[in-house]
């Protein structure tokens, strides 16, 4: 109601309300777990589950993938039964910063679902990135953490990699406020 | 590294907290663990132009996505975008969903025993106009009861997502209307905290944008976060 202060600016940012578990309706086409068009190049496909406190997958979860290096976005839920998600992309390179610093290649990721009254925010890296070890976004997770944040390839299958989200719990995922 | 915050972390005040256990869900979904605190960098200034080039015209409408008219009361929601300083935020994605008249989703999971509507989906979707102005017309949704507690129900409410100019501005919330005696048990409504930040989350009854003899009008304002009016100016010695 009252949005505006007297003067007419605003009264501050709307708040965050949870996106419940009935947004497959207005957000998801199952086009946008492919976050590059084809003929673009070699893409690396990136499968984990999202999981609650008691280790159970989340089988109404959404996912949003933000990718600055290309750019380019995917937006997905996790299945209905077993809480997996899967996408695919090019591997992300190293993004040069205003101030010159390259910082490793990443994904962006906000988490929605049904219990999250605000997103979550959190980063995909991946295992063997030589520029992991100087990425002043990662020197800020305490080391413990930060396997959290690690897509890790996966043994025998070429160009594919895991990468799970733990909501909350043991071996909790990081996330970030910024 | 120097924390540059082009985007106020303060704006983000007014939300909810994750963990809220009168909405039991959060119980066993809200992380622990303190979040921690990192810079905006490039990742979080750049954002996805997402979907403007498959919006139609006809996606604002929710009530002529069927072969006749759905059930209910015709209703008319628009409103402007802003960010937190006033600037009309244009050009940027909204997209809406919600229960039918009914308080039935057109979803395979939704079980409640309310008829649904075979010419009611429930989904929209627009882009704002220069000024930051959006409008849709649809259905005003029905309550719907819930699992949380018992006798648990939602007061009316249509999804908002929108996306603003980067990762930072992204916004899912919920509109509710005005005078709905169901806000004093709804623990997702009040799990904000501040009482005038959740009166931001109602729409106002709009008698000007009401059409006569065809539907009434609900003005809902958004406000996304907005940056610093001079950016990154501000780290220079005295």
């Amino acid at each position: 109601m009252s949005t505006l202060n007297q003067n007419g600016t605003p009264a501050g940012v709307t708040p965050s309300q949870t996106v419940g578990p009935y947004f497959k309706i207005g957000l998801i086409d199952e086009r946008w777990t492919r976050m590059i068009p084809p003929g673009e190049g070699s893409l690396i496909t990136v499968a984990g589950t999202v999981l609650d406190a008691d280790g159970k997958p989340v089988p109404d979860a959404m996912l949003e993938i933000w990718q600055p290096d290309r750019p380019a976005f995917g937006r997905f839920g996790t299945d209905r039964v077993d809480g997996s998600f899967i996408f695919q992309t090019l591997l992300p390179v190293g993004l040069q910063q205003p101030d010159g610093a390259t910082h490793a290649g990443h994904l962006n990721v906000s988490v929605f679902a049904r219990g999250l009254l605000k997103r979550l925010h959190t980063r995909i890296y991946f295992e063997g990135d030589a520029l992991n070890a100087s990425d002043p976004v990662l020197a800020l997770v305490p080391e413990a953490r930060r396997a959290t944040l690690m897509a890790r390839p996966v043994n025998g299958v070429e160009r594919r990699f895991s990468f799970d989200v733990r909501l909350c719990g043991p071996g909790e995922t990081v996330f970030f406020d910024c | 590294m120097k924390l540059t915050h082009p985007y106020p972390r303060e704006s983000l005040q007014f939300d909810p907290p994750y963990l809220h256990p009168a909405y039991v869900s959060t119980q066993t979904r809200a992380p622990r663990q303190p979040l921690i605190v990192i810079p905006q960098t490039l990742s979080e200034l750049t954002g996805p132009a997402f979907g403007h080039a498959e919006v139609k015209s006809g996606d604002a409408d929710l009530t002529a996505q069927g072969e006749g008219a759905p059930l209910g009361e015709r209703i008319i929601v628009h409103g402007r975008v802003l960010d937190e300083r006033g600037r009309p935020v244009p050009d940027s994605l909204i997209e809406i969903w919600q229960a039918n008249a009914a308080g039935r989703y057109h979803h395979v999971n939704d079980r409640h025993d309310a008829p649904l509507d075979p010419n009611f989906f429930g989904a929209g979707r627009c882009v704002t106009d220069r000024e930051g102005r959006y409008r849709f017309v649809t259905i005003r949704p029905g309550a719907y009861p819930w699992g949380n507690h018992p006798n648990a129900w939602r007061p009316a409410h249509i999804h908002l997502s929108l996306f603003g100019p980067c990762f930072l501005t992204r916004l899912v919330t919920q509109m509710y209307f005005p005078g709905d005696p169901l806000f004093p048990f709804d623990p997702i409504f009040n799990a904000v905290p501040d009482a005038r930040a959740r009166e931001r989350l109602v729409a106002r009854f709009d008698l000007e944008a009401t059409r006569p003899d065809w539907a009434l009008g609900f003005q809902f304002d958004i406000v996304l976060r907005g940056s610093h009016a001079t950016p990154l100016e501000t780290e220079h010695a005295p």
